[in-house]
């Protein structure tokens, strides 16, 4: 009876904060919900999906060029943020101070981070545009690529590559076929981290190329402005941004059985 | 003679400027050198890399090298700044020689109090959401912990949400909720208390539960045998083991939302309240960078990247021990 009575009071300490998730997370994602089917006048209507899938406000084109700025940045800072930690894992591993220099930028406001690269680009004549926009897209997303890599790298088990060895593969193919698939989940989670928060961002474009280069993170914040004021619109954009999120968490849930990688962070 | 005077000035600027940099970079050997000395960093293993082949050798200098390239690259930017906002102008030439004519303009400029102010709602908006979010963090995880697994299964993935959903659509719909109920939640402070303690406590709870989930459950039993109620039990046996949880959790949140500038942005209102991030966009973005905002961003570098590496340190030589 006693065990019974501190079990629910245990669980009691729960109820709070399950209903904050409610409040506070889950109900205004359904207030979004609701909002993509209503009209201006608070009636129902499918217009607004109808004006987003049709390209009238230009939505679709918006998303169209930020998912190839994302994968195009995706793939900078894998090309980059790969090999930056394998070397780390393979020479610096016990030397967690120089690893953390490279994860540490990431804490530091990317307004300031953005503005400073901004600055520098200005003093050296640098015309604001495509370029520049992908170097501060690289710039701020880097550490988020570096370090799900460098965790699951590190984690990997070192007598599978000695295995690989002694069955007499030489370096390329330890590579190819021990080092890399092990690692897959850590690049799965580092292209998550890069690609999401690179096209649902707002401001790094907008720096960064003198308000020229739109992406899909300022569509979302210019229709939810006070000038603007379509909601409508809005509310659909950040369902398709939600269900890009939601389909990304899902490949890296299959990819990825251990919750490491993310917990890291 | 003037032109003489002031290119001698801008050389002088320079001069001084190299010579800055040579002592921040001597300081950073000598830190270095000391973190070695009392066991924080690894001694590397000299001897080991010379006995190996050359060919390893070689590869060891390339990987090396990249490291470096990436690094500078990294830290680049934030370099330029701190050295340049001893120029007094924001273009990034030692023409008017080395002063302090930035760091002056912290207190003198038009910027100044709209600066000041932002620096307190920044300071309490952080203390109030981590204070809170570690608060409510700490004890949910412990229910959390002891709910049944389909509730806890449920509790953990809407816990999830906050933490990988694109920032802009979770401050989108905490802006379009707080509005749809704008007569509970007033604008300013209220709003932006409730929306940063909503995405920092999933931190927290990720934190903390880990730590709960090594715990030995007959401690807690053990404690009820002796005699103590749960609320003892919980307060002296579960507390102190989930401490460092907590502890980390604590400082997560901190960061998380001293760092915020999405959900802020969205959610401040109109009743003036700017953190330091929106105020640094409101006034930055559009004008080129003033010096002004060297000078902050310079002291912003510095403190936030002593604190971290402080706190990381620690962290690094208690789990050392």
């Amino acid at each position: 009876m006693k065990k019974f009575k501190f079990r629910f009071s245990r669980r009691a300490f729960a109820y709070p904060y399950m209903i904050f998730l409610l409040l506070f997370v889950v109900v205004p994602l359904v207030i979004i919900l609701i909002n993509a089917f209503l009209d201006d006048n608070s009636k129902f209507t499918f217009a607004n999906f109808a004006e987003f899938f049709s390209d009238a406000g230009g939505g679709l084109t918006v998303l169209g060029n930020s998912l190839i700025i994302g994968l195009v940045t995706t793939l900078i800072c894998l090309v980059i943020g790969y090999p930056c930690a394998y070397f780390l894992a393979k020479y610096h591993a016990s030397n967690r101070v120089f690893v953390l220099l490279f994860i540490l930028p990431m804490w530091v406001n990317f307004l300031i981070r953005t503005l400073s690269t901004k600055a520098i680009f200005m003093a050296l004549d640098v015309k604001l545009g495509m370029g520049t926009v992908l170097f501060g897209m690289v710039y701020n997303y880097l550490p988020y690529m570096i370090l799900p890599l460098h965790t699951t790298l590190v984690s990997i088990d070192h007598s599978y590559i000695e295995a690989a060895e002694d069955l007499g593969a030489d370096k390329m193919t330890v590579f190819l076929r021990t080092i890399l698939p092990l690692s897959m989940p850590g690049v799965v989670s580092g292209i998550t981290m890069t690609f999401i928060p690179a096209i649902s961002t707002f401001a790094i474009s907008e720096i960064l190329s003198s308000s020229k280069i739109f992406l899909f993170g300022d569509a979302i914040n210019m229709h939810f402005s006070k000038t603007t004021n379509s909601f409508g619109v809005g509310s659909v954009m950040s369902l398709v941004m939600l269900v890009l999120v939601i389909v990304a968490n899902v490949i890296v849930n299959l990819t990825s059985k251990d919750e490491e990688v993310k917990s890291t962070l | 003679m003037t032109d003489l005077l002031s290119l001698s000035r801008a050389a002088y600027g320079w001069i001084i400027a190299a010579m800055v940099l040579v002592i921040a970079a001597e300081i950073c050997v000598i830190v270095w050198l000391l973190l070695r000395r009392f066991g924080v960093l690894p001694r590397q293993n000299r001897s080991e890399l010379k006995r190996s082949k050359p060919s390893k050798r070689l590869a060891r200098i390339f990987a090396d090298g990249y490291l470096g390239l990436v690094l500078a690259c990294l830290y680049l930017p934030i370099f330029l700044i701190i050295v340049f906002s001893f120029s007094g102008g924001s273009r990034f030439t030692f023409d008017n020689g080395f002063n302090f004519d930035s760091y002056k303009a912290l207190f003198d400029s038009e910027q100044s109090a709209g600066l000041l102010s932002a620096l307190k709602y920044t300071a309490i908006l952080a203390a109030s959401a981590s204070v809170i979010s570690t608060i409510l963090g700490a004890f949910s995880t412990i229910g959390i912990y002891a709910l049944g697994r389909r509730m806890k299964k449920i509790t953990l993935t809407v816990n999830q949400l906050p933490m990988i959903n694109s920032e802009v659509v979770m401050a989108v719909s905490l802006m379009v909720f707080f509005a749809a109920f704008s007569k509970i939640f007033p604008q300013g402070m209220t709003r932006l208390i409730i929306s940063h303690v909503a995405f920092c406590t999933p931190y927290v709870v990720l934190s903390i539960l880990p730590r709960l989930q090594r715990m030995d459950p007959n401690m807690y039993e053990a404690a009820l045998d002796l005699g103590a109620n749960p609320f003892t039990a919980m307060i002296k046996v579960v507390f102190p083991y989930i401490m460092p949880g907590i502890v980390s959790g604590f400082a997560m949140a901190f960061t998380l939302s001293l760092d915020d500038f999405i959900i802020t942005q969205f959610n401040k209102g109109d009743t003036g309240i700017e953190t330091l991030s929106t105020y640094i966009y409101e006034d930055a973005r559009v004008k080129s960078l003033e010096p002004f905002w060297f000078a902050v961003f310079s002291i912003f570098f510095v403190v936030m990247f002593t604190l971290l590496l402080v706190m990381n340190i620690k962290r690094t030589q208690k789990e050392a021990k």
